[in-house]
């Protein structure tokens, strides 16, 4: 069997080590176009802050693609050849796959700014490369302007705050981290960015942009040196769309992460999942359903037989020591705790946790992200100890018996 | 493979595993000096309420999901054993937020820790199970 993966990071990552598990011996080539060792992506602001290295941030050790027998094999792909089962890439070259795995990712999504193309010193934030170049150009006297206040809007300025003059975050949407966070977090979190001296300007779009300044629809000018474009990601489709594979805003797949086309599989940010807190297909662009995606991706590949049936979107950030933990959906009763450095909202629909929202205090989170993940039934556990915090004594004594005492499950 | 197992009916709460956990990880080899004074942040930690009382620790899954969430790959599972390397750890706490145990926590040096079953110091026993006075916690293979 000959494997081909097209994605060096979480997601191509992850179907090589479900490809192990059922098969030691098959070809595994691994197509990257960036000419890096696997690394984590979402550590390049935790790079530019200083907090780790581009030798600590590879994603697997050195010798990972010798351990398991995979050719990592750098270069763009073009197209694929579904009939002919081959992947051709820009150079001409044609590698042919049993197996194929379309783990494109994301690419940066700019819109159309008027007088986006005078500006010198514009990035988008998405890459090791991206950071790169990013650091090689700043200084303390920098001037920052970042245009979205989003995960990655706000990890770059996290990542700048220490190494430049001054951050501004501009952004159309009217609260900060609106895709994880309610209202009364939203506002928890501006409040700390600007307590750290980072500027935050909502409901504001660029007007005009010029070489090195910025005119906003509230009329203010802000003088920049750097701007950073960090409105959203685009899921890269493409190769699976012009065979005419399934693709509505990502790629389709099913539990297996099998594509509408045989023998090809894909998996992460480039793809939809069902998101179990809606009942809907969605974007999950977070690096842990790319795992999982991957995984699974993998161990099908390989002739076993693995479903990814609980996805929920889930995020752990931080932003200058303010950590926060969130899960699920936002729709359903609230319930809201507060106290000095900590704000929890539970989200409850149809007797199941179906989101919650923990900022400041988020010991043992996961203990509520399993209550969604499994769907258990509030009634079968001491929901009023689980406001209060989450812990393992608000099961049964036999659900205890089985996460702690190693008693199996009969049912 | 041999875990940590819990008797939650023979849990006295007397917290013992706690500061056994805590002079097992503190590297200093007198317990007084490791102990004393300090305010511990052990990496097995007693429920209690009601008369239910009872000790929670890393369960070593086979299937870790904060292996596969760790963005940084700073989780691994050695030899059995879900191991943390505290240098690659940027503190994302994504394993916080993934782990149904609620076993992983904020350490006090900066990254995450977690139960590692002592590999990394003393090694054999889990010195948790070594100071339970009650065989509430044991260390030995189960189905």
């Amino acid at each position: 069997m000959n494997y081909v993966i097209i994605g060096n990071s979480t997601a191509g990552i992850g179907t090589v080590e479900g490809i192990r598990k059922h098969d030691k011996s098959g070809e595994i080539i691994i197509i990257s176009n960036e000419k890096h060792h696997t690394y984590s992506r979402p550590l390049i602001s935790y790079l530019l802050y200083g907090k780790t290295t581009e030798e600590k941030m590879k994603y697997r050790k050195d010798s990972f693609y010798e351990d398991n027998n995979a050719k990592l094999v750098f270069g763009n792909v073009l197209s694929i050849d579904d009939k002919k089962k081959t992947v051709n890439l820009e150079n001409g070259e044609s590698i042919s796959y049993d197996k194929l795995l379309v783990g494109a990712g994301s690419k940066p999504f700019v819109p159309p700014m008027q007088g986006l193309e005078s500006v010198k010193n514009k990035f988008t934030f998405m890459s090791l490369d991206d950071a790169k170049a990013l650091e090689a150009i700043i200084t303390s006297e920098t001037r920052v302007l970042i245009i979205g206040a989003g995960l990655i809007g706000l990890k770059a300025a996290e990542g700048l705050s220490k190494r430049v003059a001054s951050i501004t975050v501009v952004d159309m949407a009217t609260r900060v981290l609106p895709s994880i966070l309610d209202e009364e977090g939203s506002k928890i979190v501006e409040e700390h960015l600007v307590k750290s001296n980072i500027k935050c300007i909502l409901g504001t779009t660029t007007k005009e942009l010029f070489e090195e300044k910025a005119i906003l629809s509230n009329g203010d000018e802000i003088n920049f040196d750097v701007l950073i474009v960090a409105v959203g990601v685009r899921p890269n489709t493409e190769l699976v769309k012009d065979i005419g594979g399934q693709v509505n805003r990502g790629i389709q797949i099913n539990t297996k992460c099998e594509t509408s086309i045989n023998d090809i599989y894909s998996a992460g940010d480039c793809t939809e999942s069902y998101d179990i807190t809606t009942g809907e297909n969605k974007i999950l662009a977070i690096l842990p359903n790319a795992y999982m995606q991957g995984e699974v991706a993998g161990i099908n590949m390989a002739g076993g037989n693995k479903e990814y049936t609980n996805a929920i979107p889930m995020n752990a950030m931080s932003i200058l020591g303010l950590h926060m933990i969130t899960a699920g959906s936002y729709d359903g009763e609230q319930i809201i705790t507060k106290a000095e450095n900590a704000y929890k909202k539970l989200v409850v629909r149809d007797g199941l946790l179906v989101g919650y929202i923990m900022i400041g205090e988020v010991n043992r989170a996961g203990i509520y992200t399993s209550l969604i993940r499994d769907k258990v039934q509030l009634d079968s556990v001491d929901f009023e100890v689980l406001k209060n915090k989450p812990q393992l004594i608000a099961f049964s004594k036999q659900v205890r018996m089985q996460k702690l005492g190693g008693v199996k499950n009969d049912n | 493979m041999k875990k940590v197992y819990v008797n939650e009916e023979w849990c006295l709460g007397c917290h013992l595993c706690e500061y056994y956990c805590a002079f097992a990880n503190s590297g200093i080899t007198d317990m007084v000096k490791a102990l004393k004074d300090k305010k511990i942040n052990p990496r097995i930690q007693i429920e209690e309420g009601g008369d239910v009382c009872f000790a929670v620790s890393c369960r070593h899954c086979e299937e870790p999901l904060c292996v596969k969430g760790c963005i940084t790959g700073a989780i691994t599972i050695v030899d059995g054993v879900v191991s943390v390397d505290r240098e690659k750890c940027v503190s994302c706490y994504t394993c916080i937020l993934s782990c149904p145990y609620g076993a992983v926590m904020p350490s006090d040096e900066g990254a995450i820790q977690k139960c590692e079953l002592c590999v990394k110091n003393a090694g054999g026993e889990p010195n948790c199970v070594k100071g339970c006075p009650n065989k509430a916690i044991v260390f030995e293979e189960r189905g």
